[in-house]
């Protein structure tokens, strides 16, 4: 029996702990696997890549213990757990590019145009902005005051891809960088798209009895200012993801806001009919796209019959699927493809691909189970508060990285037309990176509050010893 | 909002379901198509793993593998780079392997079922195993003479041992040099692709000698001459030979080279093969023979024949031969009439070789890395299409050609030399193809058979003939030394 006036609860830290060092014992594994396969030999080095990512982990792990004890214990392993492979694997990908003489000499983290050391000083950074972000925001419910200033920076930072030249804006025919010359270049609509959220969390939990009652009374009662409430939000959403979609040629990015926003506007009032209403958009949207955006087009016939073209516009799908096929059931193991052949982008768009054929089905399998352990512990974190907005931010957050794994997973292995998004904590890159981990930090924010214990306050003394039982719950 | 939250959650579920279902299919259902597909480099690069068998020629390696400490392990050379492109054709990431690197790829790559016993010891022992070489019936010296001979020429010689089917020499014009395809990095290859698929006039990567097919032109009435002998004509059959003659069902005539008579109106048919007169052969295959027995002649001479040599070779057609008109075209090579220069020499073997058809092959054996035979390819007929009379008098006809007719600088001292020149249309705005399909016989014996095509060369078809000639005088040469 514990003390009455104490929370009882037992915040699984170590439980985080324990499968922290799960996560790392998988990280290293992958390391000397890879290790043995590239260089032919293993040694020490192979430990040094994963004992600086453990540095990062576990200094992240510290934090939350101080910062919010009570968070749920399987996102930080499972975000590790990705984050670490990602590193690792992009090492392996650097090591590809060299020949033996030079691999033997590159180290751990070095060798010409390393993006690995990148990655390493990115994730470094994403999980500072992780620990400041728990510090900064004790409580969730204080970002509710940022829902105007979020929509305006969302939309600046959505914007300024399309209003830039494409000089210091696009890369490989998608306007969505802000590059700085000489420095290097930022991808705002990862950030974009948690400034969004925020909004649209804030917004939503401002309107959603009035959005709940909408199907029923609209018909009785339309005024022109009734309908505007009404339909604004979700023709605006609309507007922004086909804006993005035309003047930034994005055609993830514009799924993707779009997606969430649905998705929030269904969760803040279980109202099916906006559901339907997205969706109708949406088919219009996508059809007229596909009839003026040649872009689009070209996608979606490159979707259908990649093996039409499979040097020139199917290129990039048809490698991604051999990769693949060749990865078969186990994989190849770590090392011992060829995902060099993958064109240039195996590490950011095809880092699945390029993973898959190493770790095959199973090890995609696993490492798709760990998305779905984020997705699904984000969702719980919402399930347990219980301040609407924290719930619907929570569910918000959870989606957003679900949508994204599905639509560049989807992309990849041609279930869907390909977009390039990147895939969360995996691929190379310091915008996704960082905007992700503070997604991260965000659902542990709210989970910590979920989970925290309500002060209990100790019963009346008088009834301690009542003979009778007065209070039935 | 707990509710719909779930029905959220749900939905992610779902969202994952179809990418596990998906990944299965892509990675287990369709695993074994993407792994294997022809697209897929891996299938090369693996290949560049482990040293790959040689392509030999007696004992010249003119393809081997040697290791080098660059990106991958082993890399290919073509030591007598030109000389044998189009023998060997190239080992290519990019590009994909052409020629007898494609053809025979199993066996120098070390996939092949032959070397099951071998690669499983292998794994034991722990050894890296090694490709099976190929051992080619080609000759060093005749192939080294046939370039010679050929050298600057557009076009293409092969030469068979018409007893056996042994190709002794395959040359095609231009060549081009094969060891930047296999170089491992992208450039090279690129450019060198670039430069020789640029090069839309001379084709360097055709093989002419054995996928390139041309009009015959009158190199075909060898055929015709053959079907003729089956009705029961000799050398000496006497036969009509008009100044021009009109096919039924048209109104255009077929007259002879530059509307020249032929004898004094009636001529032995030996005289007819001899002076190459078109008007003889186009009513004889009118009036004697017809569609029917042209293609059958033509088929028992290889003709509508898909061969692998192991390379593959194109197919040699006469077409349909509709009608009459058709009919007269065809029986001096033209109209739709095509065949490839391997064709021409296997119809010079089979009439030399007392009319059996040998079938044609390149590669003599594939032996293991230690040199134990693996297997060896053995002689095969591929058809009779003449008896051994009548193929006496077919050859009659052909060495008169050679003696006193078109092709008189085909002579070898020494040997009995048969041959025919054909002069054949390509079209009515370039320049005629030259052709020469001739056979060697020395004491009885037949030695060579041998055919050169000159791709618009105009009507030099004596040159064709002289550049045979110096083949098969090689072949000679080689024999005696042996």
């Amino acid at each position: 029996m514990g003390r009455p006036d104490r929370p009882l609860a037992n915040n699984q830290r170590n439980t985080e702990l324990f499968l922290l060092i799960l996560s790392l014992v998988v990280v290293t594994g992958m390391s000397v696997a890879v290790q043995g396969s590239v260089l032919g030999e293993i040694n020490l080095g192979a430990l040094a890549l994963p004992a600086l990512l453990a540095l990062l982990f576990f200094g992240a792990h510290v934090a939350v213990r101080f910062l919010a004890p009570y968070a749920d214990p399987l996102l930080l392993p499972a975000v590790a757990t990705i984050n670490g492979l990602s590193v690792v694997f992009i090492r392996r990908l650097d090591l590809g590019r060299l020949t033996p003489d030079e691999r033997l000499a590159a180290g751990v983290l070095g060798g010409e145009g390393s993006e690995a050391l990148k990655q390493y000083i990115w994730a470094t950074v994403a999980i500072l902005g992780f620990v400041g972000l728990l510090w900064l925001v004790r409580d969730h419910r204080s970002l509710a005051r940022f829902g105007y200033i979020a929509l305006f920076t969302g939309l600046v930072l959505v914007m300024l891809p399309a209003v830039l030249p494409s000089s210091l804006s696009e890369i490989n025919g998608a306007k969505l960088w802000i590059i700085i010359p000489g420095i290097g270049q930022i991808q705002p609509g990862e950030f974009a798209k948690i400034a969004l959220l925020l909004y649209f969390a804030r917004s939503l939990v401002d309107n959603r009895e009035f959005l709940q009652i909408v199907g029923k009374y609209q018909t009785l009662k339309a005024t022109p200012g009734f309908l505007f409430r009404a339909y604004a939000p979700i023709i605006g959403a609309w507007l922004v993801s086909l804006g993005v979609l035309v003047f930034e040629k994005d055609l993830g990015s514009s799924l993707l806001y779009f997606g969430l926003f649905l998705v929030m506007m269904y969760i803040a009032t279980n109202s099916a009919r906006w559901l339907v209403i997205g969706l109708l958009l949406f088919m219009a949207g996508a059809y007229s796209a596909f009839l003026v955006v040649s872009r689009v087009q070209l996608r979606v016939n490159i979707w259908l019959h990649p093996f039409d073209d499979p040097f020139d516009a199917g290129y990039q799908i048809v490698q991604s699927l051999l990769a693949l096929g060749s990865g078969g059931l186990f994989g190849a193991g770590p090392g011992a493809g060829s995902p060099n052949l993958l064109s240039l982008y195996a590490s950011t768009d095809f880092v699945i691909a390029a993973i898959g054929e190493e770790i095959g089905l199973f090890g995609l399998t696993a490492l798709l189970m760990l998305y779905t352990l984020i997705a699904a512990r984000g969702i719980r974190a919402g399930l347990d508060v219980r301040d609407s907005y924290g719930k619907l931010l929570a569910g918000g957050l959870a989606f957003s990285i679900s949508l994204q794994v599905f639509v560049i997973v989807g992309g990849v292995t041609k279930l869907i037309p390909l977009t390039g998004l990147t895939t969360p904590f995996l691929s190379y890159g310091g915008s996704s990176l960082i905007a992700n981990w503070l997604i991260i930090g965000l659902l542990i924010r709210i989970s910590d509050a979920g989970r925290r214990p309500a002060k209990v306050k100790a019963p009346p003394l008088q009834l301690r010893d009542a003979p009778t039982e007065v209070v039935k719950l | 909002m707990n509710a719909p939250l779930r029905r959220v959650a749900i939905a992610v579920f779902v969202l994952f379901a179809l990418l596990f279902v998906n990944l299965n299919y892509v990675q287990v259902v369709k695993g074994d198509d993407y792994r294997t597909s022809d697209l897929n480099e891996r299938v090369r690069i693996s290949s560049y793993e482990r040293p790959r068998g040689l392509i030999m020629v007696e004992d010249q390696a003119i393809a081997q593998s040697v290791e080098t400490d660059g990106r991958y392990k082993y890399q290919r050379k073509y030591p007598q780079g030109e000389l044998y492109s189009h023998v060997t054709g190239y080992q290519s990431m990019i590009y994909s392997n052409s020629e007898l690197e494609a053809a025979a790829n199993e066996d120098l790559s070390g996939e092949s079922d032959k070397l099951f016993v071998r690669r499983i010891t292998d794994m034991i022992t722990g050894k890296k195993s090694k490709g099976a070489n190929v051992i080619l019936t080609l000759d060093k010296e005749v192939q080294a003479a046939t370039a010679d001979a050929l050298e600057g020429e557009k076009g293409a010689a092969i030469a068979l041992d018409p007893k056996s089917g042994e190709i002794l020499s395959l040359v095609s014009n231009p060549a081009y040099d094969p060891n930047p395809f296999a170089s491992h990095t992208d450039q090279p290859q690129k450019d060198a692709w670039k430069q020789l698929n640029g090069d839309s006039v001379n084709k360097p990567l055709l093989n002419r000698a054995l996928r390139q097919t041309y009009p015959p032109g009158s190199t075909f009435k060898v055929v015709i001459a053959s079907a003729l002998v089956d009705e029961g004509y000799t050398a000496e059959t006497e036969v009509d030979a008009p100044l021009r003659y009109t096919a039924p069902q048209t109104t255009k005539h077929i007259e002879n080279y530059n509307g020249s008579a032929c004898g004094d109106g009636s001529v032995t048919l030996e005289y007819a093969l001899q002076q190459s007169c078109n008007t003889v052969f186009s009513q004889l295959g009118v009036e004697k023979l017809g569609a029917e027995k042209i293609k059958e002649k033509a088929g028992e001479f290889g003709f509508g024949e898909k061969m692998k040599v192991p390379t593959d070779v194109a197919a040699s057609e006469t077409g349909e031969i509709p009608d009459p008109p058709a009919e007269a075209q065809s029986s001096i090579g033209q109209r739709d009439v095509r065949m490839t220069p391997l064709e021409g020499a296997m119809i010079a073997a089979a009439v030399a070789n007392d009319g059996k058809l040998m079938t044609p092959y390149l590669v003599k054996k594939v032996e293991s890395a230690d040199y134990t035979t693996l297997s060896t390819t053995r002689d095969k007929t591929l058809s009779t299409p003449l008896t051994e009379s009548g193929a006496e008098e077919v050859q009659k006809m052909m060495r008169a050609v050679v003696e006193n007719g078109t092709g008189t600088r085909a002579q070898v001292d020494g040997a009995e030399i048969g041959g025919k020149t054909g002069t054949a249309e390509d079209g009515n705005e370039r320049q005629d193809h030259a052709w020469f399909i001739g056979y060697a016989i020395v004491d009885g014996e037949p030695v060579a058979a041998v055919a050169v095509v000159l791709e618009n060369a105009g009507t030099s078809s004596s040159n064709s003939a002289a550049i045979a000639g110096t083949i098969m005088k090689s072949i000679i040469e080689q024999r005696a030394n042996r």
